[in-house]
């Protein structure tokens, strides 16, 4: 009854020639929370820019499929329109352009692509207001320029909101609660749960276990050395907790 | 609009210049060549009293004793003076008196410019437009709105024989012949131009906009506009251009002269979109302007909005002379060369009075195997206390191919002055349109958010209409730049 969003077989990716991803299989389905836990380096973040298809990211082997298609024969902007979505742990400055704008642009693009109509201008800012309100993005913040000055809880805040807007059929969340202090974190973890429903994803990828408080997945990955070392339940994350990833870096 | 009306458009190189067209009309055309004979034409021509021709004869003398600045930073074929023709006027029979009776292809040119000339279409754009065709003014409307407020806005011409005190105390003040070698060659043979003279204490009530254009074939244009804003006056000018494509290069030699009085405002706004020539530098028009501002009054402000995106060769620097005290000058240019262009622009701030202030923003944009040059002159007199200069100069490249130079000067004779200079040289990074796209957004929009983010300042300056036109030209440019 459920079905595949995004499965990944075999996957090799490597950076600047280095092997980061060496043979990852995952498969999560729609409307599944899925955990990506593991030590810093283990190439977590990798996996993430691979599947956004960010340049310099590069795949040796294996594939990718989101919603029964090849994402790796996709441009970034193609992977985002077909509802994919990247929460990043370090949003960069647009210098000059608002934020209101900028994600018009992103709305239009994806609706052109899927052959729907534009957005009436008057419509979308009511939207974007509305949503700004529920995660504590006032008018004044939509005119500032994208990320530019913004604080570190204020970034991820604006990339929450722009999932919330694109409404993805796959987030992932890079370190999302990296740089925020706890009232922050909850901010963004309730705008990331409004979202989720029984067709959409979620794929968190996190060093610490505290995310997941707020954030409650279905399935958590122990990645490691390039590969998913072990899966299991939300317990798995406490577990993590208590004795830390030693055990599965020695393993190799 | 389809293709087939405008089979034109798209030459086999691929260019995407919209405005590449050429009407069909016969221009009564002077020979080629330049000497004291073709001189007395124009002037004829014309029917200029005795002082004009004087004026011209004087400066014609002068120009002949001088050489072409070599000092910008720009290469481009030597210019042969004798090989151009300094008159070419559309034929008419007494002068219209209604658009009715201007020549119909003048008439589908401006309509594929999207000029907003018939009077329904200046109705809805609430300007006035005075438009120049080649050298003679041929049509102007809204001149009795204007008139009721007392307000003058005609052809150089007519301001010539209707109110020639004002032009005989006011052309040359501000740029005299012997200012530089293009501003007395203009001098010399210039046709036609506009003419603003705003009352006392009357704020002009419509935006007067120009529309020039270049078209007959070797034509060069020598425009002339003349700006006067009496005490506790305030105009808002605007002046847009584009061109027709054509092959040979063509020269423009324009003088802008404003004169501002005791309490008075003068915005003046221009959107270039000459033709650049091609992918390879070939054809594009030679654009040598001078324009400068006089702030004799107190309290007066001048303000220059520039947004240049066409010409091969751009050599231009609006400036702006604070002769009152707590007069104000501010410069805001963006300039985009792609492909082969070339530009060097940028400003010059005099400061003699006291109090007076300058704000100078440019932001330059180079794509291509284009190369800019930001040049500009802050200079304070030793009468000028207090004064003081902001100038913020930023450069966005686009790819490794093109240049990019900041060269400004700096000349203070007062202590109490206070300067400051800021300049940034930055790329688009892969970061930047790797965040955009990974939201959705295609690489060529990226780049325009990019850059029309980075000149975002200098837009904001623009008449509402003229931001967005203005923003248009900046994306119509830029196609190509990337990837």
């Amino acid at each position: 009854m459920s079905t595949a969003l995004l499965e990944i077989e075999d996957l090799h990716a490597r950076v600047a020639g280095k092997e980061i991803i060496k043979g990852l299989n995952l498969t999560i389905n729609e409307g599944e929370v899925h955990a990506v836990m593991g030590p810093n380096g283990a190439g977590k973040s990798t996996l993430s820019y691979v599947l956004s298809g960010k340049p310099g990211y590069e795949v040796t082997g294996g594939t990718i499929k989101f919603r029964g298609r090849d994402l790796l024969s996709m441009p970034p902007e193609d992977r985002a329109r077909e509802g994919l979505f990247l929460i990043m742990q370090y949003p960069v400055e647009i210098p000059g352009v608002p934020v209101t704008g900028f994600l018009k642009h992103a709305v239009n693009a994806g609706r052109k692509y899927r052959g729907e109509p534009e957005l009436d201008t008057m419509e979308f800012i009511k939207m974007l207001r509305e949503e700004g309100r529920k995660l504590g993005i006032d008018a004044e913040m939509l005119k500032r320029a994208v990320n530019v000055g913004f604080s570190g809880g204020e970034k991820k805040r604006l990339e929450t909101l722009q999932m919330t807007i694109l409404k993805p059929q796959l987030a992932i969340l890079d370190e999302a609660d990296s740089g925020l202090d706890i009232d922050a974190l909850k901010v963004v973890a309730e705008g990331v749960n409004r979202l989720r429903d029984d067709r959409r994803s979620l794929l968190v990828i996190t060093h610490y276990q505290r995310l997941l408080n707020y954030i409650v997945p279905d399935v958590v990955h122990v990645f490691a050395e390039g590969h998913i070392v072990r899966s299991g339940g939300k317990n798995l994350a406490l577990e993590l907790e208590e004795t830390g990833y030693a055990e599965f870096v020695k393993e190799k | 609009m389809t293709a087939g009306d405008r089979p034109e458009i798209i030459d086999e190189s691929g260019d995407k210049y919209k405005y590449g067209f050429v009407t069909e009309i016969d221009a009564d055309t002077a020979p080629k060549g330049l000497n004291a004979d073709i001189i007395r034409l124009i002037s004829a021509k014309k029917g200029e009293p005795d002082w004009l021709l004087e004026k011209r004869l004087k400066a014609f003398e002068y120009w002949q004793t001088m050489t072409e600045p070599s000092w910008a930073k720009l290469s481009y074929d030597k210019i042969d003076y004798q090989d151009l023709c300094y008159y070419s006027a559309p034929k008419r029979k007494n002068g219209p008196k209604s658009l009715d009776e201007v020549d119909k292809e003048l008439l589908k040119t401006y309509d594929k410019l999207g000029i907003p000339l018939k009077e329904q279409e200046a109705l809805a754009g609430v300007v006035a437009v005075d438009a120049v065709f080649d050298s003679v003014s041929v049509a102007t409307t809204y001149r009795a709105k204007l008139a009721e407020k007392g307000v003058i806005f005609c052809s150089i011409s007519e301001a010539v024989k209707e109110h020639p005190e004002l032009v005989k105390k006011y052309l040359g003040s501000v740029v005299p012949y012997t200012d530089n070698f293009f501003a007395c060659l203009n001098s010399a043979v210039f046709t036609d131009g506009s003419f603003v003279y705003i009352p006392k204490g009357v704020r002009c009530p419509m935006e007067l906009s120009t529309y020039f254009r270049i078209n007959a074939r070797n034509t060069g244009q020598f425009e002339r506009t003349l700006i006067v804003a009496d005490e506790g006056s305030y105009v808002s000018y605007l002046e847009g251009c584009t061109a027709p494509r054509r092959d040979e290069n063509q020269l423009h030699a324009a003088i802008v002269e404003i004169v501002v009085l005791d309490n008075a405002e003068v915005k003046y706004s221009t959107v270039q979109n000459w033709y650049p020539g091609d992918k390879n530098g070939k054809g594009g028009v030679y654009n040598f302007v001078t324009k400068r501002a006089a702030c004799r009054g107190v309290n007066s402000k001048v303000s220059w909005t520039q947004v240049e995106t066409g010409s091969a060769v751009t050599w231009k620097y609006p400036s702006c002379v604070l002769q009152g005290d707590n007069s104000s000058g501010e410069f805001y240019s963006v300039a985009l060369t792609n492909n082969r262009q070339q530009a060097d622009t940028g400003t010059k701030m005099i400061h003699i009075g006291k109090n007076t202030v300058s704000k100078i923003i440019s932001k330059g944009i180079s794509a291509g195997f284009s190369n800019q040059t930001y040049r500009g002159l802050v200079k304070v007199a030793p009468t000028a206390d207090n004064a003081r200069n902001y100038s913020q100069c930023d450069s966005l490249l686009i790819g490794s191919t093109c240049g990019s130079h900041t060269v400004p000067y700096i000349e203070n004779r007062n202590r109490s002055a206070t300067l400051e200079h800021e300049a940034t040289t930055s790329k688009i990074s892969d970061e930047q349109l790797f965040y955009c796209k990974s939201r959705g957004i295609s690489e060529e929009d990226a780049v325009s958010l990019i850059v029309n983010g980075f000149c975002r300042e200098v837009m904001q300056q623009l008449p509402m209409e003229f931001a967005i036109e203005a923003a248009k030209l900046i994306n119509i440019n830029l196609e190509g730049s990337v990837g």
